[in-house]
């Protein structure tokens, strides 16, 4: 796909391109908010996060999309459908939402894009020219982390070993103590 | 070519999506779904400054910025559904309505 992209006479498939993805990404994360059945939701996050995938490919971030397939669509949201999985409970009616709290939701979100939507036409920041693209992009990422970003590297290395400890600890805490009810 | 416009505009969109599916969500699976959209949009946002930067040079500060927001996306994935498998052998339920157990 970057092939496609990196040619400037091919601006027209880049721009075609960045249309399917954006609608795919927008409509799928309108999809979220509108299914009311949890499975329906996750599969709409999953389509939203591999058209976010597909920004990132056309903004020449080829390493950032391959992470976010992998890790987000391959890794979290496996971890969010096992969650849905283990927490579901059919017996239980759901409490039916408030219209008041329906409509102020609503209204808070739609003022809230509106809002943002003004703030950057009017930014005058849509003129900016595409900076310079690295020739080995994997390369200078490679290099960044393990130079100008070695500590927080470090340190979140540190941390995904707490949460692991911790997330393996919190799950399984209770269910020594009693069966599950 | 589209400009930074586009990609603001779509992560804008994104953001509000997951700011409604936090407000209006009752399964708290379904709100850390809503977390994860707005996560994604800040996201969308980094890279897309990061291309249409005004510094001279090659500019990779805002990829590994999102890298690193997934990094912390995934923990805090973790994190919330241990939480709620605590929660749902509790209460058999991950309704936030019910998590009411502090109330006066």
């Amino acid at each position: 796909m970057s092939f496609l992209l990196a040619n400037s006479s091919s601006d027209l498939a880049g721009t075609a391109l960045f249309y399917v993805f954006a609608v795919v990404a927008t409509c799928s994360a309108l999809g979220v908010v509108i299914s009311r059945n949890i499975v329906r939701t996750a599969v709409c996050l999953l389509l939203s996060l591999l058209g976010v995938a597909g920004l990132y490919m056309s903004l020449h971030a080829e390493f950032l999309a391959a992470v976010q397939l992998v890790v987000y669509a391959g890794g979290t949201l496996v971890l969010i459908i096992f969650g849905i999985m283990l927490t579901h409970n059919p017996n239980l009616k759901p409490f039916p939402a408030k219209p008041l709290e329906v409509i102020l939701a609503l209204g808070l979100s739609l003022a809230m894009a509106s809002a943002l939507i003004m703030a950057i036409l009017r930014s005058g920041m849509g003129n900016r020219a595409p900076g310079e693209l690295p020739p080995y992009p994997i390369q200078s990422l490679g290099e960044a982390l393990l130079g100008d970003y070695l500590v927080p590297f470090e340190i979140i290395s540190v941390l995904l070993l707490a949460v692991m400890i911790g997330a393996a600890y919190l799950a399984k805490a209770r269910r020594k103590q009693e069966g599950r009810p | 070519m589209i400009g930074l416009n586009g990609y603001l505009i779509v992560a804008a969109i994104m953001f509000c999506c997951g700011l409604a599916s936090i407000l209006l969500k009752r399964n708290a699976v379904g709100i850390l779904m809503g977390v994860e959209l707005i996560l994604n949009a800040a996201n969308v946002n980094l890279v897309a400054f990061n291309r249409f930067s005004p510094l001279p040079g090659v500019q990779l500060d805002g990829q590994i910025f999102a890298l690193f927001v997934i990094v912390l996306a995934a923990a805090e994935a973790a994190v919330a559904l241990a939480i709620f498998l605590n929660f749902y052998n509790n209460f058999a339920t991950v309704d936030v309505e019910r998590a009411d157990n502090l109330k006066g």
